[in-house]
């Protein structure tokens, strides 16, 4: 058991690693670098869930790092990279907000759930504060990413780093119920399932992942 | 329980309407049934006003409605009162549909119909909660809505209800926070908890204005008002009797018993403010009432008129209340119920009184009708009889209730306040100008339609209509007299009914009998049977004279004429040509009025034109810019619809940065 200062340092050293691969996600300008973010920031977050297992005695937690570093870490990742090659698409990353003011942005999101979330959380304990603040940056951040690009292939990407932020909360909060964890586990993974049907689907009808075109076969566009 | 009966029935009549609609003859049984039920309450009403206090009527629980409120009934005096008001013209506007109902177009949606209207209404009176209040007023609205609509094949009929549907969603959903405020976080809703409850002046104000717009839009203030000269006219003759002098009393009704009943402690402010809007609905309504073109639309603009009068009233015996001044508070009161009880006769006669022209000649609009006099006798004399009454002449009835009404404003300053001072000459001056309008508003309607010689075939071969429909209209006229002569009892009557609401008994009559002085024997005292003795006295003196001196003298005048000096009908007196000269002075500035006049050029043989344009202020002012805001908001709001996947997370992004920005701004 290490002490207190120990364990609350380090946990904080991990939840800032995720949220700052949140950022990097951010700045990536190709595809196959944008997933290989990603596939880091779940690492990250599989090795916080580790830590908080260790730290708080949960052994269950362990399960939950096992399935972020196995399902978010590797076989996620996998997936995006072969459906980016096998539906040859454009390596570039296109954004509908420049880097520049998509980074001011997420630094003023990350400010704003610190200056949210450390009030509400007054009476809990320091680790879980942090932690919630931390989670909740990197929250924001999926889905500023979300909005900011333009690509099918990263919007999943956003979704996906949404979600990490989500876990992150679920393994600081001392005794969230294991079968929470589980399930947004699973939904997850048949959210990629899905978003892995449609890209299918969208590129065999319009050559292209571009949402733009999807716009124009709603009539939204001339 | 003879009430709980008899408004079942009311909902037997109206299921045996709709399944057996198809039998003439079962339009009159219809009818003939709503007339015993209605002739039952009235007993039911009077008796329990003739024996206020000596037995209370326990209120009476049943176990319907919402599950923990059950459903409340009670009947107090102020109850049985409007059981009285609603039911007698209900009662002669079923005899009158006897005759009548089964000819008006679209009969089978009518009838059915009719006797589910009058259950809403006196469910509205014997409501002691305000669920049941509220699920009365709904019902009376949607069915006269449906009766409204019951000529559905014409555009203006639909107009008309679609504008009312409109109108009594928005009076219902203010009225439904009214109660709510009065029910507290508790949810109170029984009356009796509500006469309780103490509220915060800034939520009691809010009553008091949600109460008065949502019974005000019912009843037709201005500017809440557009549905009803719509409404009430496209209705059969005998519904629009009942929607004007009836609905439009439930509506008084549903303000009194907030006002008056649930809620104690109600500012001066509020009271003045009732009496000027009252005041500004008594000149536009008539102003407009003077220049329509249409009989049905014309009376129904003089309800708006009738009703601004009636919340004068009220505006005034609540101001007094504030102030401590009961008597002068039961006056106005004892005033006010009495020209609802006074509107409600007039108004259903004259509404019948146009049912019976419609059924005869088929025709509403003047410029159509004239010299029915001769051809319909009784109702040519009741109609008469009516407009005298509702012009407020001596010794009719609708003279006392005004001569009431401004004997209680002249004790206006007694509320001390620069406001008072100044407010109650204004509006006792608005108060006489409309009366004065009335007047000629009624010179002009009468006069057009039966006097003069008939201005198309039809009104030629207009024949009087048959006996039942013409007793249901000689009925009311007798009473207008009878209201006027004997002012005494109708005010004792009526001071019995107000006495728990402001806790005073007024002095119905300082010199006694015939004497009517409401205020003190030497401000002010008035005796309809003098006045009817002095007029019968004069009026015979004078023809007495004229006979004598006048007749008998040899007169010279043109052969052939028969004293017609003129041979086109045409150019008699028409509707437009009598109220012209008020056109220009009040016309052109109320309502924008335009004429134009086209001569041809001297040697063109083309006819010349006249064009009148008017403006309605209320609806162009008030309404059409609302609608242009509505539509406009909708359009804005429609772009939603189309915007991309991305734009749709944006929006939600934004409105989550929003809130939590909100929730960190407020926690600092």
């Amino acid at each position: 058991m290490p002490t207190t200062q120990m364990a609350y340092d380090t946990a904080h050293l991990i939840g800032a690693t995720v949220l700052m691969m949140g950022f990097a996600l951010l700045y990536q300008r190709r595809v196959t670098a944008v997933i290989r973010t990603y596939s880091f920031q779940a690492m990250a977050l599989a090795a916080a869930a580790a830590w908080q297992a260790y730290v708080q005695e949960a052994p269950h937690l362990y399960v939950t790092a096992l399935i972020a570093l196995v399902f978010k870490g590797v076989i996620v990742p996998l997936a995006l990279t072969w459906l980016v090659k096998r539906l040859g698409m454009h390596r570039t990353v296109e954004t509908a907000l420049g880097i520049g003011p998509t980074m001011i942005a997420g630094v003023g999101l990350v400010a704003l759930s610190i200056v949210l979330v450390l009030p509400v959380t007054a009476g809990a304990t320091s680790m879980t504060r942090e932690n919630l603040a931390l989670a909740m940056s990197v929250l924001l951040l999926g889905l500023l990413m979300m909005i900011t690009r333009r690509n099918a292939v990263t919007q999943v990407v956003g979704f996906m780093a949404l979600e990490n932020g989500l876990i992150l909360a679920a393994v600081g909060a001392r005794g969230m119920p294991f079968v929470v964890e589980i399930s947004i586990a699973f939904s997850v993974l048949v959210a990629m399932i899905l978003f892995g049907i449609f890209f299918f689907r969208i590129r065999e009808r319009f050559d292209s992942l571009d949402l733009a075109y999807l716009e124009t076969f709603r009539g939204e566009r001339q | 329980m003879i009430i709980g009966s008899v408004l079942g029935a009311f909902l037997l009549l109206g299921l045996l309407g709709i399944i057996f609609n198809r039998l003439p003859q079962l339009h009159a049984l219809v009818y003939a049934g709503c007339m015993v039920l209605c002739a039952i309450l009235v007993g039911d009403g009077v008796y329990h006003v003739l024996h206020a206090g000596r037995e209370e009527i326990p209120a009476v629980v049943l176990p319907f409605g919402l599950p923990w409120l059950k459903a409340h009934f009670r009947l107090d005096n102020l109850s049985a009162f409007f059981l009285v008001v609603i039911n007698f013209p209900g009662a002669l506007t079923s005899l009158f549909g006897i005759g009548y109902g089964a000819h008006v177009p679209g009969a089978r949606r009518v009838t059915p119909l009719y006797p589910l209207f009058l259950f809403g209404m006196n469910g509205v009176l014997i409501a002691d909660d305000a669920f049941v209040f509220l699920v009365s007023w709904e019902f009376m609205s949607l069915s006269s809505w449906l009766l409204v609509l019951a000529d559905h094949t014409n555009a203006e009929a639909r107009k008309a209800a679609m504008v009312y549907l409109v109108m009594a969603a928005f009076g219902t959903f203010c009225l439904l926070p009214a109660f709510g405020l009065m029910a507290g976080h508790d949810g109170a809703y029984g009356f009796a908890q509500m006469r309780l409850a103490h509220l915060t002046p800034l939520a009691g104000g809010l009553v008091v204005l949600l109460a008065l717009i949502g019974a005000g839009s019912k009843a037709g203030l201005v500017p809440l008002h557009v549905w009803l000269p719509l409404a009430h006219p496209a209705a059969p003759s005998h519904v629009s009797a009942l929607m004007s002098g009836v609905m439009t009393k439930v509506a008084v009704y549903g303000l009194i018993r907030i006002l008056f009943d649930l809620r104690g402690d109600i500012s001066w402010k509020w009271g003045f403010v009732i009496m000027v809007v009252g005041a500004l609905t008594a000149v536009m309504g008539v102003l407009y009432a003077m220049f329509q073109r249409d009989l049905k639309t014309l009376l129904a603009y003089s309800t708006v008129e009738n009703v601004g009068i009636i919340f004068i009233a009220l505006g005034l015996a609540a101001a007094f209340r504030d102030h401590g001044a009961m008597t002068l508070s039961a006056l106005a009161l004892v005033a006010a119920l009495y020209h609802v009880v006074n509107h409600a006769l007039f108004k259903t006669l004259l509404f019948l009184g146009s049912g019976a022209v419609l059924a005869s000649t088929g025709e509403r609009r003047l410029d159509r009708l004239g010299g029915l006099l001769n051809r319909m006798p009784v109702t040519g004399l009741t109609f008469l009889i009516g407009a005298a009454a509702i012009s407020a002449l001596p010794p009719l009835n609708g003279f006392v209730s005004e001569w009431l009404i401004f004997q209680s404003l002249f004790q206006g300053p007694t509320v001390a306040h620069w406001a008072m001072r100044f407010g109650v000459p204004v509006v006792g001056v608005a108060m006489a100008l409309a009366a004065a309008f009335a007047g000629t508003c009624f010179v002009r309607a009468a006069g057009i339609v039966f006097l003069g010689r008939p201005r198309s075939p039809e009104a030629t071969a207009a024949v009087e209509v048959p006996l039942s429909m013409q007793l249901a209209m000689a009925i009311p006229a007798v009473l207008c007299l009878g209201l006027g002569v004997f002012p005494v009892m109708v005010t004792a009557g009526i001071a019995t009914v107000i006495e728990p609401l402001v806790g005073v008994q007024m002095p119905a009559a300082l010199l006694g009998w015939p004497w009517l002085s409401p205020v003190s024997p030497t401000a002010g005292s008035y005796s309809a049977t003098m006045v009817l003795l002095t007029a019968i006295g004069l009026t015979l003196t004078t023809v007495l004279v004229v006979h004598h001196w006048g007749s008998r003298r040899v007169r010279r005048a043109p052969a052939w004429d028969c004293g017609h000096p003129e041979q086109i009908v045409n150019a008699q007196y028409s509707a437009d040509s009598f109220a012209q000269p008020l056109r220009r002075v009040f016309g052109s500035v109320a309502f924008g009025a335009e004429e134009t006049v086209e001569m041809p050029s001297p040697g063109d043989l083309a006819p010349a034109r006249f064009t009148l344009r008017m403006i309605d202020p209320v609806w162009d002012g008030l309404y059409a810019a609302l609608l242009w805001l509505v539509n406009a908001i909708a359009d804005r709001v429609n772009r939603l619809q189309f915007l991309t996947i991305r734009r749709y997370l944006l929006l939600m992004f934004a409105t989550l940065i929003v809130l939590l920005l909100v929730v960190a701004v407020r926690q600092q």
